[in-house]
């Protein structure tokens, strides 16, 4: 079947079987590598994505339902070569360690941010309860997310080392 | 209270300066936080083609018959093979980390539930895994041997019979310390306490599962692997020998690996089914397995079952040890530690007190599930052997109604007492326990917790607060005692200083996410004065990096550290050599001071190693019997192990209505000699002590009587998610190894090995109304309920 969607500001138009993950669309149909896979039980969150502004498990939306909708991947999170302060927390405060779970983390945090601009720990924490990290041990995540709503609004510094 | 090293002011600019250790931030983060990591199910190679297996549904059945055809007229698959197909090939069996033989496909018998049976190759993961249900096996069903106890019993089922003359499920016995001399030392002591204590099987379940991408080119019989692979060159000379393939032909790229924690130690038969899959097409194919078949089929952890005993006076002097375990090994004796030791570093199991005698004996079998043993954060066994010596010891306290800590303290090996020579046989390089201990004491505020916990106690309130202490042996190792299938435990480092002055090092470690490429450059660039951000880390692809055995076992740090710190030192001998041609004055007027080369007392006259770096690949003359070029390579054999240490505090509260635990603050004080980067430490200890609240709580790979894995997904194996962990607090103390150039110890495994027994010590210190002195991990709500109706199960 063919599907149609935007992924990150862009129309892209696919010849799809019906039964083919949106996890796997984006990865392997359009390269975009920086949503994971981790389970077959919809537990893990590494695959987490954005559909029309919702954080979603794309190994629990086929492709073909994501058809008519946009679609926010990580890899979309910095805008115009600036980072989004998520993205920008996590390195300063050491949100990540082998970066499998991140995008999934910082799709979370962003979604969670724009809802709320100053969460608590307790808040963060249960934003990001449906997914797991096995390097972090998550308190420098909650860091990193703190870290973010407190820089919201000030001059990006890079990121490339 | 969070005591990060904080960030001194002026150090967001460090990678920048030409000086090495400090909090800097990680220079690999920059492609991870866009999505741009490159891990190996993003490979993606031109007319590459998928693999899936097929797993044994049972724990024990003979294979009568296998029939492919239908797989094979599926119109998108390539290929089916079989363990026919392979013994035919000569790679139906190939060897396993420790001796042993393990099936690659069944050919005979399948011997746990998710063995590997057949695989097919198809256009695409969907039509693999469609084809696999094509494939029709007809299997004789025979008794399974899932309960470890009765596995020695003369009745029961020879699950190894492809073994010549095997007629018993024994794998090994092994002892170590003076069997006559602990039982002198017992049978004239005053208090003798025992327990027993399981150490339940579970699993590293890293976030990204085990996977390949093979591509055999025919034309120059060249293999590149694309691999999970925590050890690139250790598997390389491996495939070399399991399929006869010359090594200089074999190339394995570990590219960014989503963590390991042990389990991408081993060669999985999947890995060897990729490659024949490659062989047979001619295509490149990738293989990537799900989670059940992660969590069902490579390496888990743990699985002993352990008789502790401890022997003491009245006023809790500790004199002796013992112990006797019973080890589940699986079908296949999988266990990744070094030929010499069998029980990996158990050993160290007499934890850090200075005793008179101490003895273990271990006997290990198999059962019919499966195979492995080591993986998961366990530094080669030092987990098992740390909690039973603080559990033991815990309930040592119990019976002398002593503090734990004071009886800790106690008994510590003191200072003076270092290098100190266990009654194992185990050199504890250095150690100064007690202002560990002490600093732990203060974060936790203790005297005041065990005042909170007199006051709840007295309401009915169940607090528990858990301490542990431990030492750990890390960083194999000396060759003179430690290889893996007879390649020695050293690795090799190369330095190459660019003319520009911009520098290149190659590790034979490849990271999972320990942060290889920041803390490297930053080892390097501490002894050569060239900024970190100007040092590329090279690792994880065999073609490009130098001979090693690999990360795990907390060894990165200890053995390649060390490799890239001498590797520099040697660099640096050279440069001052230039530069004493450069200044015209002898090598002996030269001082170094970071990053320059001065004429003593004269700071004026100087050369920075960026000049040295030029004039050695420049025109122009270089002193007498000096080659051009500013480089060296090193491969570095430890004298010893090393040994950190660290003191922990839990506090829980348990729900009397529940039983759910929940854990209310954990303080850990780790010393793990000289710290490079505080930043990637301190998470480093906070990785392992998510796990030790995962492994005390929540994790267990369990079996029901026919050997139906219980834990294969994430719904049934629980992993700690941010609700269930608090905010960890965290401390250091600084002793440096004596034997590490730079005085640096392992720590990616402490806080795995030092959490689970501060957190059930936790757990049974709040049962204590209950008339508790033990329960076995992992404490869930319904095994908590148990213990305090008075009737604490053992898990397995
Ligand atoms: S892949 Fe695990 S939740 Fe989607
Ligand atoms: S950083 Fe490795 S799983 Fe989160």
């Amino acid at each position: 079947m063919q599907v149609s969607m935007i992924v990150n500001g862009e129309e892209v138009t696919r010849e799809i079987e019906g039964r083919l993950l949106l996890v796997h669309f984006l990865r392997d149909d359009l390269g975009l590598t920086g949503t994971h896979w981790g389970c077959d039980t919809s537990n893990c969150g590494t695959c987490v994505v954005w559909l029309d502004g919702e954080p979603v498990k794309s190994c629990t939306v086929l492709a073909a339902m994501a058809g008519g909708h946009e679609v926010r991947t990580v890899e979309d999170l910095e805008q115009g070569g600036e980072l989004d302060p998520v993205q920008r927390g996590f390195m300063e405060c050491h949100g990540l360690q082998c970066g499998f779970c991140t995008p999934g983390m910082m799709m979370t945090a962003r979604a969670l941010l724009d809802r709320n601009p100053d969460p608590s720990e307790g808040e963060i924490r249960e934003a990001i309860s449906g997914q797991i990290c096995r390097c972090t041990g998550y308190a420098t995540i909650v860091r990193s997310v703190r870290w973010a709503a407190a820089h919201e609004a000030s001059t990006p510094a890079g990121g490339a080392s | 209270m969070t005591t990060t090293d904080e960030r001194p002011a002026g150090f967001e600019k460090n990678d920048h300066k030409p000086v090495g250790h400090g909090r800097m931030l990680r220079k690999e983060d920059p492609r991870f936080i866009r999505g741009k990591g490159r891990y190996v199910d993003d490979v993606q190679l031109p007319g590459m083609l998928h693999c899936a297996i097929l797993r044994a549904p049972v724990a024990h059945a003979r294979i009568v018959s296998i029939d492919t055809s239908a797989a094979e007229a599926h119109p998108k698959v390539k290929a089916v093979v079989t363990g026919a197909t392979l013994t035919g090939l000569g790679l139906a069996w190939m060897p396993t980390l420790s001796g042993d033989v393990q099936a690659v496909l069944a050919t005979d018998k399948v011997r746990f539930q998710g063995q590997e049976v057949a695989f097919v190759v198809a256009e695409d993961r969907y039509a693999a895994r469609d084809a696999l249900e094509l494939i029709d096996v007809e299997y004789d069903v025979l008794d399974p041997v899932i309960d470890v106890r009765k596995a020695l019993d003369p009745s029961a089922p020879v699950i190894r019979d492809d073994l010549d003359g095997k007629r018993n499920n024994h794998i090994f016995d092994w002892e170590t310390g003076d069997e006559a001399a602990t039982e002198a030392v017992f049978a004239s002591a005053d208090v003798v306490v025992s327990e027993d204590i399981v150490y339940p099987r579970v699993h590293p379940a890293p976030m990204e599962t085990c996977g390949c991408v093979a591509d055999y080119d025919r034309i120059d019989s060249r293999l590149t692997l694309w691999s999970t692979s925590q050890a690139p060159h250790a598997h390389r000379t491996l495939y070399a020998i399991v399929a006869g393939l010359p090594e200089h032909k074999i190339r394995v790229i570990s590219p960014d690996i989503g963590g390991g924690f042990g389990g991408k130690v081993p060669i999985y038969p999947g890995y060897v089914c990729a490659i024949v899959g490659s062989i047979v097409t001619g295509k490149p194919v990738k293989w990537m397995e799900d989670r059940s078949e992660n969590l069902t089929s490579t390496g888990f952890a743990r699985d002993y079952i352990m008789r502790g005993e401890i022997a003491a006076t009245r006023d809790g002097r500790i004199l002796a040890v013992r112990t006797n375990v019973l080890a589940d090994h699986g079908a296949f004796n999988g266990v990744a530690a070094p030929v010499k030791y069998p029980a990996g570093f158990f050993g160290v199991f007499t934890g850090s007190y200075d005793l008179q005698a101490a003895y273990c004996k271990m006997t290990a079998v198999y059962t019919n599930k499966a195979p492995g043993g080591v993986a998961y954060a366990c530094s080669f066994r030092i987990t098992e052997a740390v909690y039973l010596v603080e559990r033991i010891v815990d309930c040592l306290a119990y019976e002398l109604k002593m503090d734990p800590v004071e009886l800790r303290i106690k008994n510590f090996i003191q200072p003076e007492q270092f290098p100190y020579r266990t009654k194992t046989g185990w050199l504890y390089d250095s150690g100064d326990y007690e202002p560990t201990m002490r600093k732990a004491l203060e974060i936790a505020g203790y005297d005041d917790l065990r005042k909170e916990q007199a006051e709840r106690r007295a309401r009915g309130e169940l607090m528990g607060i858990g301490v542990a202490f431990f030492t750990e042996a890390v960083g194999a190792g000396p060759r003179k005692d430690m290889d893996i299938l007879g390649l020695g435990m050293a690795d090799g480092c190369e330095l190459r200083v660019h003319p520009t002055g911009k520098a290149v090092v190659r590790l034979s470690v490849q990271s999972q996410g320990q942060g290889h490429e920041t803390t490297f450059a930053q080892i390097v660039a501490e002894e050569i004065g060239i900024p970190p951000a100007d040092i590329d880390v090279v690792h994880g692809d065999t073609d490009q990096t130098p001979f090693g055995l690999g990360t795990y076992g907390s060894r990165s740090t200890p053995v390649s550290g060390a490799a890239a710190a001498l590797v520099a030192r040697k660099v640096r001998d050279k440069a001052r050599i230039i530069a004493s041609g450069m200044l015209e004055v002898s090598v002996a007027d030269l001082e170094w001071v970071k990053g320059a080369f001065h004429v003593k007392g004269d700071p004026e006259k100087s050369v920075t190693i960026q000049d040295i770096a030029m004039r050695a690949h420049g025109a122009g003359d270089l002193p007498e019997g000096i080659e051009g070029g500013l480089e060296a390579q090193i491969c570095y054999n430890p004298e010893n192990l090393t040994y950190p240490h660290g003191a922990y505090i839990c506090v829980v509260d348990i729900d009397p209505g529940t039983a759910q635990v929940k854990v209310r603050r954990f303080v850990a004080v780790d010393d793990c000699g000289t710290r490079i980067n505080p930043m990637i430490i301190e998470g480093q200890v906070h990785r392992g002590l998510t796990d030790g609240v995962g492994m005390a709580l929540m994790e267990m790979i369990a079996f029901d009587e026919d050997g139906n894995c219980l834990g294969g997904s994430l719904m049934d194996y629980l992993i700690p998610t941010a609700l269930e962990v608090p905010d960890w607090e965290t401390g250091f103390t600084v002793t440096p190894s004596p034997h590490h150039p730079i005085g640096a110890k392992g720590v990616g495994e402490s806080a795995t090995v030092g959490s689970p027994p501060a957190i059930v010590n936790a757990v049974v210190d709040a049962l204590r109304p209950f008339g508790i002195r033990h329960a076995d991990m992992p404490l869930t709500p319904s095994r908590v309920w148990d213990a305090m109706r008075g009737v604490p199960r053992p898990p397995v």
